[in-house]
């Protein structure tokens, strides 16, 4: 590193991330102004689903924290996911006429995905499993969640006034409201928080990866015994990471839900489970650029591809991950900035030293 | 309590425990021997259903042979998986697990565009019997002797032939064994067709039983999963059986009391609460304790 930075810049910049220097932050401003500019041309059709492309980041990005930086894989992001998005729908169902009651809802949602990846953490990080354990145990919380809900229709399944709606979901939840603005999915009040939320979780994991503490988890990732050797709590914060995980998967489903009014079963089921894994695996796990990055261009291609039919857009799903996992094991998009960082050097070695 | 009630939920667990044993135990000598976790085990189980229902009712072949041919089919693609994806994860249990989960996409879905969402089921054989008021399916009753044969057959081959004692050599020391001259990447592809050929099977038996569909694989798997964390890699044979007779005896009453459900989240929480005590399952505190005592006689 030639520049010398401090403080908060140097642990903006720190080197748990690709893309530092002024020329990724002057793409990286364009990019947010773009965002930020786009209410003033583009239809409010295109910012509804563009909106809900961006809606998936904070989940991708904590599936990113929790596997890439602290090599906990996770099948469970789309239980959290979902687990937030009823309870918010429960809460906000009965909570109609009071003002702020969806911003409660909002509150309550999030700390029942985080309470439940406590309890779970608990029992599967100071045990000491292996690693493969957890993956496995939260795919099978999945497809017991998932069965559960599907199975909950009828008038005797209901919460104070919500109905829990079985297999075809929970309807007519009420959009975020805050004050007079309501974040319904076809205003650009939504749009505006969920690119303020992207932002503000993608600069925060930053911060977070690159300081003291982000080093530590990168440490446990690398080697947990001789992180534990060095005197941290590894089980803790695993636990931590894993409940920042879950709380932004919940994130994500709360916005989800306040943008379609509407969540069902199968968004907690086995292949909402795998497109977490998918984006972060394909764009690269040790990067938040690459994760952000591969959630918005995959939920793009799925959602093209569902015209067709949903069995193709998991078919490409299945084969791009198999791809991934086999010829470019770091993701394609880390993959690519690395080659590109390494002839950017070499250039600049030739430059200094002139031809070998 | 009467008699027959007894004997209701004898057949109940035995028909549990055969559930559990076919559909773990493929995946636990997986575990065992080649190290990985094969995410893809409930399609190869859903594979095996299929080819044992088109054999049966397009091809009009009796219905052991059927799944006979299941087994090798899925055994043989087993194979296959293992020689072009499995290899390059050797040593990366997690990679493993996404590369094999991404595989289950592609035959899930893949079978979803080929056969369509459902398909016509192999009718199931009317034996029955019955004592009290009960009667009996004595279908369950074969699988459970299949399954207790299974065990014994992958015993016999662990403890009594020579791949046996090469495959045991791989999975306590595969560098030892590599330069005593086994052939230890052989050795994981024959495992790993055999894991496979026990998940064909095992579709192919439950086909009658259930409706056949694309995701029929995750029905096997949960519970498998479940038997597998619980049982732990160390002893595939030991940990499948002590594992899954624990989990038919939680299993049994929740679900005959409080319905299928309750009996998955008792299972579930069994998991989460065994591995809280012995985070390598029973068989790896089985090793543990044999360690142990080897260590206290030695010194």
């Amino acid at each position: 590193m030639a520049r010398e930075y401090t403080g908060f810049w140097r642990v903006l910049n720190g080197p748990q991330e690709i893309g530092r220097g002024p020329v990724f932050w002057c793409l990286f401003a364009f990019l947010a102004l773009g965002l930020l500019a786009y209410p003033f041309f583009g239809s409010v059709f295109a910012l509804s689903n563009l909106a809900n492309f961006c809606l998936y980041i904070p989940m991708g990005l904590g599936l990113a924290l929790l596997w890439g930086y602290n090599g906990v894989l996770s099948f469970g992001q789309g239980a959290f996911f979902a687990i937030a998005g009823y309870v918010y729908g429960i809460i906000a169902g009965n909570l109609l006429d009071i003002p702020g009651g969806t911003l409660l809802a909002a509150v309550g949602g999030i700390a029942a995905s985080a309470a439940i990846a406590a309890a779970f953490g608990y029992l599967v990080f100071y045990g000491q499993v292996s690693n493969w354990i957890i993956p496995l145990l939260l795919l099978v919380l999945s497809l017991i969640l998932e069965t559960f809900m599907a199975q909950t229709a009828g008038y005797q399944w209901r919460v104070g006034s919500v109905l829990l709606g079985g297999y075809n979901g929970m309807t007519n939840v009420p959009s975020l409201e805050i004050g007079s603005a309501n974040f319904g999915g076809a205003s650009i009040a939504f749009y505006y928080l969920v690119v303020a939320l992207m932002l503000i979780t993608y600069l925060g994991l930053r911060l977070l990866v690159n300081s003291h503490y982000g080093h530590v988890v990168v440490g446990i990732r690398d080697d947990v015994e001789r992180t534990r050797m060095l005197g941290y709590n590894v089980a803790l914060i695993q636990i931590q990471v894993f409940v920042v995980a879950a709380a932004l998967a919940g994130l994500s489903g709360i916005l989800y839900v306040s943008w379609g009014n509407y969540i069902n079963p199968s968004s907690m089921g086995l292949l909402a489970a795998t497109l977490p894994v998918i984006w972060t695996a394909v764009g690269g796990r040790s990067s938040l650029l690459a994760v952000l990055l591969s959630t918005v261009t995959l939920r793009w291609v799925a959602d093209t591809l569902a015209v067709r039919g949903g069995e193709y857009a998991f078919l490409v799903m299945g084969i791009l991950l198999l791809v991934t996992m086999l010829f470019f094991p770091a993701g394609i998009v880390v993959t690519l900035a690395r080659r590109w960082l390494h002839q950017k050097s070499m250039y600049r070695d030739l430059k200094q030293n002139g031809a070998p | 309590m009467s008699l027959g009630y007894v004997v209701s939920l004898l057949y109940q667990y035995v028909d549990t425990l055969a559930f559990l044993l076919l559909a773990a135990l493929g995946l636990m000598i997986i575990l065992g021997v080649v190290n990985v976790i094969n995410l893809a085990h409930g399609e190869l189980i859903m594979m095996g259903a299929y080819i044992a229902t088109l054999t049966y009712n397009r091809a009009h072949l009796p219905l052991p042979v059927c799944m006979v041919l299941s087994s090798i089919g899925v055994g043989l693609f087993g194979m296959l998986l293992e020689r072009f994806v499995i290899r390059r994860f050797y040593d990366d249990k997690l990679g493993a697990l996404v590369a094999t989960w991404g595989v289950s996409l592609i035959l899930s879905q893949g079978t979803l565009l080929v056969f369509g969402p459902s398909m016509q089921s192999v009718p199931l054989p009317a034996w029955t019997f019955s004592y009290g008021d009960y009667s009996f399916g004595g279908y369950r009753l074969v699988l459970f002797v299949i399954a207790i044969a299974a065990v014994l057959i992958a015993w016999w081959i662990f403890y009594y032939t020579r791949l046996g004692v090469r495959t045991r050599a791989t999975m306590q020391n595969a560098d030892m064994a590599r330069a005593l001259g086994v052939d230890t990447r052989h050795i994981y592809l024959l495992t790993f067709g055999a894991g496979s050929a026990l998940a064909g099977l095992t579709g192919a038996l439950y086909a009658p039983t259930t409706t056949i569909v694309p995701l029929m694989g995750s029905q096997f798997v949960d519970v498998a999963f479940i038997t597998v964390v619980i049982g732990g890699g160390s002893n595939p044979i030991v940990g499948a059986l002590t594992s899954a007779a624990l989990l038919s005896l939680i299993a049994t009453p929740l679900s005959s009391t409080l319905g299928t459900f309750s009996g998955r989240i008792g299972l579930l929480i069994a998991a989460l609460v065994v591995i809280r005590f012995l985070p390598r399952g029973i068989s790896g505190y089985f090793q543990d304790v044999r360690y142990r005592h080897m260590a206290r006689v030695a010194s």
